[in-house]
């Protein structure tokens, strides 16, 4: 047999379209990953996300008669000079009851800070039970040097934690907060220092020992 | 004419030129701007050795490191790479390093570029009887941008990594380590010698793909094709839809590390969880991509040695697909313990587990294709079998592992580097000499020897064998990994392990002593030196085979077509 050994380079090219075009494709579903992981933790509670109640979910919720205890935690992420802290340890509630829960928070730096509280709860599958109709950490937060707030969470657990069989068991959930400076906020910090770049970096991480009275 | 890529076609006068002399360019022309495809493939199979030379002797200064409770070594290492060593801190992120370099270079500078760049390159155009790959520039392309790709790593190691110098991250890269927990220089290298070799080999993948789809010869229809070629082209596909994914994450850790951007920032509202989730969506195929084109030579080697057609053809091809296709959806199994809750663990403990099956179906075909064969143990034929025994092992303790309850326990213990060391320093290598001593002789036109390839063989089996199974007891007493310490009660099974270390590095020199034996005094080898079992179509050419293959297509009828 004589070869006609020249390939149609034109059905190469188009193989090798097809192909380049299923790797950009990919190239694209691992950014699309980002907002679909953030909108799955909302939808699903994974990874101890909490809910954000709605009007029409807060009407039908009724109260249980089980008790559940609620504990509170507060965190500043290194080098944020913030004093938080929650203003009780622990509150107990019926499951469906509406509450509120007081955080501290103050600026103990000499410039206006503002940050934001990222969140979870632990247990884990507790996420997709916990509601929040209000909270400090649906905003940012701006505090100016050495002012001192208070901050409200109203919650509730949602009594549907009863009929999933991985969570009815749960007797504690702990409620855990921890503020971040906002890169803008930081960003202005570093300009204004001028002379003393990183002046952020250079302030003294917070002692949580010290600002505990 | 220099070369003659496949898409430029042949006329009559090349055919002719080319037939009398097999004319090759000039020395510079002919290495460092190749298109043709056996070039190629050796400048891969030159640039995974001498990169497994310098990822081989990381995991030595490790093993050396561990033979002994305290720290021996690291400080040593530290002042040698520029770093401190009066910093202690500087001299444990040195073992960072070292684990970090160990991981990077033998998975994406040793195992990929010799069995995919490498065996791929040479032998997938010859066994579907084609001339050279359908893109033979982007082929050189692909070589370069991962030899770059090394450099970049290399680099890494003699600038600032954050606590010392080096890219400390291990070969995962997680954030936050990976991004403000590493400042400087050397991480942002890393991850772009990851760029770089991911990029090449996202081409080449590309290039594999289109061969095997457009340029088999008359009648190599896909069912035809040899175990390799399949073995190839599954991989090819794992690489392209895995890589870019890992572009995507690595890409986010670069923009988090330097634009300001938190993709995996909880401050910004980001999620390091999600970077593991990138990561081993990626990551799992990966192990897939190391393993499979093994799969396909252990395929080829048994089938000859057997003088038998390989047990199950189809069966074979289609578990390679299978494993292919489930390996991109198991990949939390490698994030059990970042809280994943019940029902998660169980689906993907029992996706995982499903891996079992179609490997077996490997497992047993292999074994199929030698009962009743015409047995011959020739050196790539022990090493086969060998393969069959180590990847077994290996596979067993990754069921183990599939099991969410239990790697609740043995999670990041030692009892996972054996396991997946069992599955790729002594699977994908194994597979990796096999291969070698199977085609070393029709690459090089010299007969290497046989005494010393089985030498090697057994020096080699005693020596990851006293590596790596002690650490299946060690995994199991809980002795964590990524540690250059360990308390006293670990030091015995460390020991075994080290001396296992120096029996695996005499049976490499042997491996050196056999490539020099066969350049200065191997017979020469003919065209199929290993005889009748050996019936695909590499054998049908000269050895080495002629510069330019195939100018005339093989036709591949019923009778002729070899599995």
């Amino acid at each position: 047999m004589v070869g006609t050994v020249a390939p149609d380079a034109r059905r190469n090219r188009n193989v090798g379209l097809m192909a380049a075009g299923a790797a950009l494709a990919m190239l694209g579903l691992g950014y699309a990953s980002v907002p679909l992981y953030r909108l799955f933790c909302q939808v699903t509670g994974y990874g101890g996300t909490t809910q954000r109640a709605t009007a029409d979910k807060l009407a039908g919720v009724k109260v249980a008669g089980k008790m559940i205890r609620v504990r509170f935690d507060a965190n500043t992420a290194p080098g944020l000079p913030w004093m938080f802290k929650p203003q009780q340890v622990t509150q107990d509630l019926r499951i469906g009851e509406r509450k509120i829960a007081t955080f501290e928070a103050k600026n103990l730096s000499g410039r206006p800070i503002t940050g934001t509280a990222i969140f979870n709860v632990s247990p884990e599958q507790a996420g997709k039970y916990f509601n929040k109709i209000q909270c400090f950490c649906f905003t940012e937060q701006k505090l100016v040097p050495g002012q001192d707030v208070r901050m409200p969470v109203i919650y509730y657990v949602d009594p549907a934690i009863l009929d999933d069989p991985g969570a009815n068991n749960i007797e504690e959930i702990t409620l855990s907060y921890t503020f971040n400076e906002t890169p803008e906020s930081a960003a202005q910090a570093h300009n204004s220092a001028g002379a003393k770049p990183l002046a952020l970096l250079a302030e003294k991480p917070l002692d949580r020992a010290q600002v505990r009275r | 004419m220099a070369t003659i890529p496949a898409n430029e076609g042949f006329d009559a006068h090349h055919d002719a030129h080319d037939h009398d002399h097999d004319h090759k360019p000039g020395f510079f022309a002919r290495w460092f701007m190749s298109t043709n495809h056996k070039d190629i493939g050796t400048l891969y199979l030159i640039f995974a050795i001498f990169a497994g030379i310098i990822g081989g002797a990381v995991s030595g200064i490790m093993r050396a490191e561990l033979a002994e409770p305290g720290i021996q070594y690291l400080g040593w290492w530290t002042n040698f790479l520029g770093g401190n060593a009066s910093d202690f801190n500087a001299t444990l992120h040195m073992w960072n390093v070292l684990i970090t370099a160990h991981g990077l270079i033998m998975v994406f500078f040793m195992v990929m570029p010799a069995i995919i760049g490498g065996f791929g390159n040479w032998f997938v155009p010859i066994m579907i009887g084609a001339p050279d790959m359908a893109f033979p520039r982007m082929n050189n392309v692909s070589f370069w941008l991962t030899f770059v790709g090394f450099c970049s790593l290399m680099l890494s190691a003699f600038v600032p990594g954050g606590t010392g110098v080096g890219a400390g991250t291990g070969w995962t890269v997680y954030a936050p380590l990976s991004t403000s927990g590493s400042v400087g220089p050397a991480v942002d290298f890393a991850i772009f010698s990851l760029h770089l070799s991911g990029a090449g080999s996202i081409l080449g993948a590309i290039n594999f793909i289109t061969t095997i789809f457009n340029m088999r010869a008359p009648g190599m229809t896909l069912h035809k094709m040899p175990l390799f070629v399949w073995s190839v082209l599954v991989t090819a596909f794992l690489l392209l839809l895995a890589l870019p994914v890992l572009a995507a994450a690595i890409t986010m850790l670069l923009t988090d590390r330097n634009f300001g951007t938190t993709f995996f920032d909880p401050a910004g509202g980001g999620d390091p969880v999600l970077y593991q989730h990138l990561f081993w969506f990626f990551g799992h195929p990966e192990v897939y991509i190391m393993i499979l084109p093994g799969f396909g030579i252990i395929s080829q080697i048994i089938s000859t040695f057997s003088k038998k057609p390989v047990f199950g053809y189809l069966g074979m091809a289609y578990a390679m697909v299978a494993i292919g296709v489930v390996g991109f959806i198991v990949w939390a199994h490698h994030m059990y313990t970042t809280g994943l809750d019940v029902n998660t663990k169980m689906y993907f403990t029992a996706a995982t587990m499903v891996i079992a099956v179609p490997t077996g179906i490997k497992i047993f075909s292999w074994i199929a294709t030698m009962w009743g064969g015409s047995i011959e143990f020739k050196s790539p034929m022990v090493w086969a079998i060998g393969f069959i025994f180590l990847f077994t092992v290996g596979g067993v303790t990754g069921v183990v592992l599939a099991n969410g309850g239990v790697d609740d326990n043995l999670h990041d213990t030692y009892y996972v580097v054996a396991h997946f060391h069992y599955v790729l320093s002594l699977g994908a290598v194994t597979s990796l000499f096999a291969g070698f001593y199977y085609w070393f002789p029709k690459m090089s036109g010299r007969m290497h020897s046989e005494f010393l390839s089985h030498l090697q063989f057994w020096i080699f089996f005693v020596g990851v064998n006293l590596i790596f199974f002690p650490m299946h007891f060690l995994g199991v007493q809980g002795m964590p990994r990524r540690y250059p310490d360990y308390a006293l009660a670990y030091s015995y099974w460390n020991k075994i392990a080290s001396i296992g270390y120096v029996i695996m590095a005499v049976s490499i020199v042997i491996f050196f002593i056999n490539i020099l034996y066969a350049f200065l005094a191997g017979k020469k080898a003919e065209a199929n030196y290993w005889g009748e079992g050996a019936t695909t179509l590499e054998w049908t050419l000269s050895s080495p085979p002629p510069f330019h293959q195939f100018e005339t297509l093989p036709v591949i009828d019923d009778a002729a077509h070899a599995h």
